[in-house]
């Protein structure tokens, strides 16, 4: 860990502005990813800018019928909080399945959006990494990849994006509200995190300095929303793959649906493809398995995690079939 | 580059000179010499270092001591909950003791955060003190020697 | 008081560990300590070339670096693992190459990362394989047991049997991972050493420490009263305690606190090797067994040999005329392999144990009537009578308390809420061991009180209380009359905390020394009358070694192949239980650490870097709270005068022998799917 000055920002604008103007500088929130990437050397910034003093630890119901969400606000608050758990139990259970309780406690809306890849060569500054080291290359592709992508990589990259919540997101269509040096932006959440192409080292849009400040949700497309997430462990283990699904379901058909899979590529997936399949189809077994298949299609595994592909199918068909078949919509 | 903090731990007031890279729980061991909470790992992938940081359970290796002065810490030598202790030792819910001091915190965390009514990854309704939800809520706590019968035990029993 | 044993104590070292001030090595109170911080090659063979510093050096508060340039000599360079920065030779990836003391842990690790290395470095080989063609065959396996066996003709055997099984089972390697690093702080004041360590023996490793830095062992002290769990990994002497001895030696008058990281622990205190079994059955259509084979390939390290006794638990399991064992080493470019948690028993009771379930299938026999059909009369082995062998009893006993008569034998028959649920049994065993050796001395003191002292440890096991209860039993007194001191070199020698031999060993000194105290002394001594006594020699008449058997229901999900293991229950006959409080978890926690075993561990070398990639614990998974469900351990009374004066068989290990093989068996049973490789994770069901 290399030394760094610490300030407190004193308010938004304040904080971007000092953010954008140092190449060095980070903001800290929660803390959780950046101090175990300081540690690890992974992240060497030479200015820290805490911004868990701004004023964006709430959540507050949109005129829309929405939430926003603040940037500050902890996971296992948001987790927690009654509307959430009503009206997206998809979020509520996405926030619930990642980290550990601890962790949630710490962790921030913003900065769970922003953790980066748990790929154990980008956190060890002893082996290439084009993510850490641009054009040092890549030593998973053909190293330990079990965890790594089967959609979207890149002969660059096939880290896999470790957010639980995030996935949650873009199944609710959810966009992010940035400030940057030029003002706010609205960035649906789908379109904040990249494919890796040949710039990996960027997993996100988002300009030097730009700060997220608020999370908004719209009215959910319906309160029938699952996540479903596989993992080594039955506890505190990232994702091998995860399924955010919101299905609206009507006179026994599947009117309209929004699904995203986790731990399957750089970015939280959203899963056109099997929507599309799903849209106005009558459930059943057959149907999910076909839009697991539509959406899959195009996976191309690496040596030694085609397991994914059956994994993504599996658990995306018994999400499908619990949201399906309980209760009332 | 230094900084000066002020912490409250375990209801004593203390003003230490920090490095901005030092973490809660280095300043707790290195310059305060609190060292109930354990580093295991150093990275939050183990709970050893759990400490409820202004009422809530956190993992201080990841929290800079700089950015929390004026906070209050308890650790588990100050922790106001003998019953745990005591289910603890009844339910042997320990062994080589390093995670425990942690798991207490945890624990303590993990049951106002219940009795708040906060959902677990396996709540179905309302939560209860089960021993799925237990298992569930204390999953960071990592315990080598394989306490967790005991520990959860233990929880459930202080909890009533 | 007599009957002290046998008593559900509550652990003595309780409130201390529950209020987190019992001091483990790092938190002794020692004077403005300095900080250190290691560096390690990042190439896996070959040479060190050149050290810039300059970086590190410009640095404040930088009070040293040590490297193969600068670093004192040592005496005895003959432990190869020890003999830290002595040349420029690069043995393994993450090999210390330097070390830096700092005056605060950041700074220390700041420098060690601002060092810039260069190598020369040379091809190197990471990878086992069966047939790699530079096997060979060591003269011993751990501890000294022959590295073969063989009785009869056991490829005729193999031949001529109505039914076999040839399969080949393998282990990964694993890494011990307690959750306290290991840690030493070493102090040189004057002309002596004092070693804050965390360490399973504080004797042995004095005798390491003085021997490698040409020391008299009255010249160095180490204090390890706490540890964080060791599982063998703290069981002998790891190349940080040298390092940190150095440092110390360096900054004469210095404290020196060197902790290292849990990424370091992957490559320097030792790890389990992986292995490759390949086992052989020959049984006639009952199951009765002809022939028994257990070929092992296992892994060691070119700067140490170590060869873990793999086959070594099924030359004594089962009756069978022709018989073999043999154990082959691959020399790699490694960390040194050492002990970890029932080595030998542990790995190499999964594939016999799996074979067998395999066997039962094939002779269609229910596995426990298998393993009961095959129980020999006396040690297949030795051909001695076993002191006492109970292994039915558990197998009976854990059949009747898991429901196992309702078991239908069919595999993936039971689909319930989308998940298969099989169950599986296997056996247990591990040796009965007692080293010679410790020393322990008893002393009345004025206020009524005796003083027991031998310098034992207590890494969770229960040294604590149980060694108090032993005094108080022989000494016939109450337990609160006794106060015991362990962890010092200060103290009475003992030998290390290992074998499961503790109370054997340790326990059988004190008892020794209670009977002399009390024939010296009578039952009213004066202050200061004091007594020593030692750990007897071990019988050699019998075969000795306890027993258990353990019963698994796991379930597999049919969608995503995610593996639960819904229950765990084991019935072990392990002696003589001094504390049915603390032994039910050395029980359970050794399960715990099976079931771990089972579905989650697993290092995964990349051999391209050498080095292993998941080296932290979000990559590298140990069971948490959430993984362990329903788990129940059961002992039967055994009455074994033969295994030393406290009949005591050692709990430590054995919980963790089979539990494995019982998952992977009860995950076969639910899915059809036989796993042969560990770990049992969710992509072998997809």
């Amino acid at each position: 860990m290399i030394p760094f000055d610490y300030r407190r920002a004193e308010n938004p604008a304040g904080a971007v502005a000092t953010v954008a103007g140092a190449p060095g500088a980070v903001y800290l929130a929660g803390g959780t990813n950046l101090v175990d990437h300081l540690k690890l050397d992974v992240a060497r910034p030479d200015l820290v800018v805490d911004v868990t003093g701004l004023p964006f630890d709430r959540v507050e119901p949109r005129a829309d019928g929405g939430l926003r969400v603040g940037a500050t606000v902890r996971n296992s608050d948001l987790a927690a909080h009654p509307v959430v758990r009503e009206r997206y139990p998809v979020l509520s259970q996405a926030l619930l399945a990642g980290a550990s309780g601890q962790l949630r406690n710490m962790a921030t809306t913003g900065g769970n959006l922003l953790q980066r890849t748990r790929c154990p060569y980008f956190q060890d500054v002893t082996t290439a990494c084009n993510k850490r080291d641009p054009g040092s290359g890549c030593s998973a592709i053909e190293g330990y990849h079990r965890y790594h992508a089967i959609l979207g990589a890149s002969p660059d990259c096939v880290a896999v994006h470790p957010s639980d919540m995030a996935v949650a997101l873009v199944a609710l269509d959810a966009t992010v509200r940035v400030l940057g040096r030029h003002g706010e932006r609205d960035i649906p959440v789908d379109a904040l995190h990249r494919l890796p192409g040949d710039r990996p080292d960027r997993d996100t849009i988002l300009e030097h300095g730009d700060l997220i400040t608020a999370v908004d949700l719209p009215a959910p497309l319906s309160v029938r929303s699952a996540y479903r997430k596989v993992r080594e462990r039955s506890s505190f283990a990232f994702a091998l793959v995860s399924v955010a699904a919101v299905a609206d379901l009507r006179d026994g058909r599947v009117q309209d649906c929004r699904i995203a899979l986790g731990g399957v590529a750089h970015k939280p997936w959203r899963a056109h493809a099997a929507e599309d399949v799903l849209r106005a189809g009558e459930p059943s077994e057959q149907l999910f398995t076909r839009a697991a298949d539509a959406e899959l299609a195009g996976a191309k595994p690496l040596p030694d995690n085609g397991f994914k592909v059956a994994m993504a199918r599996g658990a995306l068909v018994a999400t499908l079939r619990g949201l399906t078949t309980e209760g009332t919509a | 580059m230094e900084a000066t903090i002020t912490i409250t731990v375990d209801g004593r007031q203390r003003t230490v000179a920090v490095d901005t890279r030092t973490t809660l729980l280095d300043a707790l061991r290195d310059r305060l010499a609190v060292t109930a909470p354990k580093k295991g790992c150093d990275h939050g992938q183990c709970g050893s270092c759990t400490v409820l940081l202004d009422g809530r359970r956190v993992l201080s290796c990841l929290a800079l001591a700089v950015a929390h002065d004026g906070a209050e810490v308890v650790t588990a030598a100050g922790l106001d909950n003998d019953r745990l202790r005591e289910t603890f030792l009844d339910n042997d819910a320990f062994q080589c003791g390093y995670c425990t001091p942690g798991q207490l915190c945890s624990a303590a965390g993990m049951l106002d955060e219940l009795k708040a009514g906060w959902p677990s990854a396996v709540t179905d309704g309302e939560p209860t003190l089960s021993a799925s939800e237990i298992r569930e809520r204390m999953a960071g706590n990592l315990c080598r020697c394989g306490a967790y019968v005991g520990i959860v035990a233990a929880i459930q029993e202080a909890g009533r | 008081m007599t009957g002290m044993i046998g008593t559900a104590l509550p652990r003595r070292d309780g409130p201390a560990k529950l209020h987190g001030t019992a001091p483990y090595a790092y938190e002794h109170d020692v004077e403005h300590p300095a900080y250190a911080h290691l560096v390690q090659a990042t190439i896996a063979r070959g040479r060190v070339t050149g050290f810039d510093l300059s970086a590190a050096n410009a640095l404040d508060d930088v009070l040293a670096i040590l490297t193969h340039e600068n670093a004192p000599r040592l005496e005895d360079t003959g432990n190869a693992e020890l003999a830290v920065l002595q040349d420029d030779a690069v043995a393994f990836r993450g090999q210390v190459v330097a070390v830096v003391v700092a005056e605060t842990p950041e700074t220390a690790r700041q420098a060690a990362n601002a060092i810039q290395v260069t190598y020369d470095s040379e091809p190197h080989e990471t990878r086992l394989r069966a047939d790699d063609a530079g096997l060979y065959t060591p003269e011993k396996v751990n501890p000294a047991l022959p590295t073969e066996s063989s009785q009869g003709d056991v490829e005729s055997a193999l031949a001529s049997a109505d039914v076999t099984v040839d399969e080949v089972y393998t282990t990964p390697m694993e890494h011990n991972n307690p959750m306290e690093p290991h840690t030493t702080v070493a102090h040189w004041d004057g002309d002596r050493l004092t070693l804050y360590d965390s360490t399973q023996g504080v004797h042995p490793l004095r005798s390491a420490v003085a021997s490698l830095f040409g020391l008299d062992e009255d010249r160095v002290r180490v204090v390890a009263p706490y540890v964080g769990g060791g599982f063998g990994s703290k069981g002998q002497p790891h190349a940080p305690v040298a390092l940190a001895v150095l440092c110390a030696r360096h900054l004469t008058g210095r404290p020196v606190k060197l902790a290292i990281t849990r990424q370091q622990m992957f490559s320097l205190v030792g790890y389990r090797t992986p292995t490759i079994q390949r086992i052989r059955l020959a049984a006639d259509h009952t199951g009765a067994l002809t022939g028994i084979a257990v070929d092992v390939v296992e892994q060691t390290a070119r700067v140490k040999e170590f060869a873990e006794q793999t086959a070594t638990p099924s030359r004594s399991m089962y009756a069978a005329p022709h018989r073999r064992t043999g154990h082959r080493l691959a020399e790699l470019d490694v960390p040194v392999p050492s002990w970890m948690r029932a080595p030998g028993e542990c790995p190499g009771m999964f594939g016999p144990e799996v074979a067998m379930d395999e066997l039962a299938q094939r002779c269609e026999v229910d596995p426990i009537a298998l393993r009961i059909r095959n129980e020999p009369e006396l040690d297949p082995d030795s051909g001695k009578p076993f002191s006492s062998r109970n292994l039915i009893g558990c197998l009976e006993d854990g059949a009747r308390r898991f429901g196992w008569d309702a078991r239908d034998p069919r595999p993936r028959t039971r689909l319930e809420d989308g998940w298969w649920i099989g169950t599986g049994v296997a056996s247990s065993t591990y040796p009965v061991h007692m080293s010679p050796g410790s020393v322990a001395e008893i002393r009345y003191t004025a206020d009524g009180r005796y003083e027991v002292a031998i310098g034992a440890a207590d890494l969770g096991t229960g040294t604590w209380t149980v060694l108090a209860q032993v005094a108080a039993d022989r000494l016939d007194v109450p337990v609160d009359r006794v106060e015991l001191r362990i962890g010092d070199t200060d103290l009475p020698n003992a030998t290390v905390a290992g074998g499961s031999s503790g109370v054997a060993s340790w326990g059988s000194a004190i008892a020794d020394a209670a009977g002399a105290f009390r024939d010296k002394f009578g039952t009213d001594p004066a202050a200061g009358d004091e007594a020593s006594g030692r750990t007897p020699d071990l019988s050699e008449t019998f075969a000795m070694r306890a027993f258990g058997a353990q019963f698994a229901e796991v379930a597999v999900h049919a969608d995503t192949g995610e593996v639960e293991v819904r229950r765990l229950l084991g019935v072990f006959a392990a002696g003589r239980i001094v504390n049915p409080r603390t032994a039910r978890s050395q029980f359970l926690g050794g399960m715990t650490m099976g079931l771990s075993m089972a579905l989650h561990e697993q290092s995964v070398m990349d051999h391209r870097y050498g080095h292993v990639v998941n080296h932290d614990l979000a990559e590298y998974h140990i069971a948490t709270c959430a993984d362990v469900r329903s788990l129940e351990a059961h002992w039967l009374d055994e009455t074994d005068e033969h295994v030393n004066p406290l009949g005591t068989k050692g709990i430590g290990e054995i919980g963790i022998v089979g539990t494995a093989a019982a998952v992977a068996n009860a995950a076969w049973h639910a899915t059809g799917v036989r796993v042969r490789d560990l770990p049992i994770t969710p992509d072998r069901f997809l």
